[in-house]
């Protein structure tokens, strides 16, 4: 079968995209944070230490391909995630995307890409629409252009016409984090890189931007890479996921191979829940069934614990 | 061309987010007037003060007192102007969209240059608007002024100033907590050293070379000559203030983005550019 060529834009034209190519390759990428002691004596008195943050972590994703990361909070995800937005600069490995090197070809790689992270991050006082707009003339978009496309993809998110105009901090944080996907959407990335987006949405507001998500892809022939920890979504969104753990890939394959192997190897006759295939390969499997009753269901113990670990 | 217009969006996206803010910021920005012009006029009375203190002429203290209002001015323009540079970093963490612009696929020089003419716009504005209010307080002589050579002094003096500025702001970039304020020091030194107040040569003479690597040294020295002495453009005394200038400019600007580069390259590899550090 033939593969279409990916359509170009005003950001990409000059680009020379092979479409036969894997978008994302990550390849023996590690990254380690050094936490120095503090050279004045009266400074804290914490140890030297080094954090693993990304281990010899290897994966490709396949053009089109919508890959979810699933982790706990502190496993590496976001270190991953901002190593391939061209934020950070891995210690060892090589990431590519569409056969650029994050590194050596870093314009280029951020044409292609655009990023949500879990925090809507904004001028707060300037209104979706200045702020959109700002967004839109970095990724080379005319301003008559610009306005018209922020307007069809707020309304298509929910924002209510009258809000486009109002400061960003007089709205909700779920309506924030809407914002922040219409930015990303905004520029129509080749990869797009969502790093827990839908964390603190109501359900309607999930299901809204999941349906953005793979209109993205059916639209745009987009790339997606997303980190969650909402197993609900994973299975909703993703042809295939890879489990991360202490910076480690510890899983990867389809929902259902994932599942197929955990059921196997806890010699179970019904196939787990993607709850169960997260445990059994993360730390998770600490949350025991009392901690589930105690907080009332696995994500909000699974919160409370995570809560307990940023803590510590 | 279209990479051209790219970077010519993308910089006047800059001005543009800097303008709203400014707009939303509108309290923010009569403190900060009310501040300068405030510091300005206690300043500029002590030539006052030499009237008091006898033996000196009337003419003398309309000299002293353009003299400290040039000082003020100059100053004034420089904070402004040099905050707006270094704000490129510092209010980008405070909101959090640093990484957002640092994986914008624009070049550094396109981003610096953006964030830079605002704040020259927004300097020279502010410095406006103090100087009519000055005005209003004091009897300016203005008889020997030659305003050409005044905006010439102030707009090449700008040059070295933005290169200064994305200098200092390589401190805000490496130290997520203090940097913002370890910049006031570079002002706090080039207040100290350029003659804003007096000339030069009442400084120790271990601070005096000093004097002469700050760029706004020459730029005070362009303007007196010009407001004071009515200097033109093409005169030698503005040609001592204005070779200088044009050397500080290009090599500053070249050496700020050099250095900037670098803390970028070391932010990148350190996790430095996360949002709270």
């Amino acid at each position: 079968m033939a593969i279409p060529d990916i359509e170009a834009t005003d950001l990409t034209w000059n680009i020379a995209i092979d479409p036969a190519k894997d978008a994302v390759v990550i390849d023996d990428v590690s990254k380690v944070f050094k936490k120095r002691r503090s050279w004045l004596p009266w400074g804290k008195k914490e140890q030297e230490r080094e954090v693993r943050a990304v281990e010899h972590v290897n994966m490709i994703i396949r053009r089109r391909e919508i890959v979810g990361i699933l982790g706990a909070n502190g496993s590496g995800k976001s270190t991953l995630i901002r190593i391939l937005s061209t934020l950070l600069i891995p210690d060892s490995g090589r990431v590519s995307i569409f056969g650029y090197d994050v590194r050596k070809d870093e314009r280029t790689v951020q044409r292609l890409i655009n990023r949500v992270s879990v925090e809507a991050s904004f001028f707060k006082k300037l209104s979706p629409m200045e702020n959109l707009i700002y967004a839109a003339r970095l990724y080379n978009m005319p301003g008559r252009e610009a306005r018209e496309k922020i307007r069809q993809i707020l309304t298509r998110l929910g924002i209510p016409k009258d809000r486009i105009g109002q400061p960003l901090e007089d709205m909700s944080r779920g309506m924030q984090q809407k914002v922040a996907i219409a930015r990303a959407f905004l520029t129509s990335p080749i990869v797009l890189l969502l790093d827990e987006p839908t964390t603190g949405l109501d359900p309607r507001s999930k299901l809204d931007v999941q349906t953005f998500v793979r209109q993205l892809r059916e639209d745009h022939d987009a790339t997606i890479l997303i980190t969650t920890h909402d197993m609900d979504e994973a299975e909703a969104l993703c042809d295939r996921v890879a489990i991360i753990d202490q910076g480690k890939i510890v899983a990867e394959g389809t929902i259902e191979e994932l599942r197929r192997a955990v059921t196997e190897r806890l010699g179970r006759t019904n196939p787990v829940t993607m709850n169960e295939v997260f445990m059994h390969y993360t730390v998770a499997h600490l949350i025991s069934e009392a901690d589930i009753a105690r907080y009332g269901s696995w994500e909000k113990a699974f919160e409370a614990f995570e809560a307990l670990k940023e803590e510590e | 061309m279209s990479s051209l217009m790219h970077q010519g969006r993308a910089s006047y996206a800059f001005f543009e987010r800097n303008w709203n803010l400014a707009k939303r910021y509108l309290g923010w920005e009569i403190v900060w007037l009310c501040y300068n012009f405030i510091n300005a006029l206690s300043i500029t009375f002590i030539s006052k003060n030499t009237q008091i203190l006898g033996h000196v002429t009337q003419a003398q203290v309309n000299y002293l007192t353009l003299y400290l209002v040039i000082g003020t001015s100059v100053w004034t323009y420089l904070s402004v102007t040099f905050e707006g540079v270094t704000d490129v970093i510092t209010f980008e963490r405070w909101e959090g969209t640093i990484e957002y612009t640092f994986m914008a696929p624009i070049s550094r020089l396109t981003h610096l240059v953006g964030s830079c003419w605002y704040a020259v716009a927004h300097g020279l504005a502010f410095t406006f608007v103090q100087l009519l209010i000055v005005a209003a307080f004091f009897h300016l002589d203005l008889s020997h002024a030659n305003y050409l050579t005044a905006i010439f002094m102030l707009l090449l003096g700008s040059v070295s100033f933005v290169g200064f500025g994305i200098g200092a702001s390589v401190l805000p970039l490496l130290f997520t907590e203090r940097g913002s304020q370890m910049s006031y020091i570079v002002r706090s030194v080039l207040l100290l050293i350029s003659g804003v107040y007096y000339p030069i040569n009442v400084l120790p003479g271990w601070m005096q070379p000093a004097a002469r690597i700050s760029p706004a040294t020459y730029v005070l020295n362009g303007l007196r000559a010009g407001l004071q002495q009515n200097a033109p453009i093409w005169s030698p005394t503005i040609w001592a203030s204005t070779w200088p200038l044009l050397i500080s400019g290009v090599i500053s600007i070249p050496l700020g983005l050099w250095v900037f580069g670098l803390a970028e390259r070391y932010a990148k590899r350190t996790g430095r550019l996360k949002r709270n550090g």
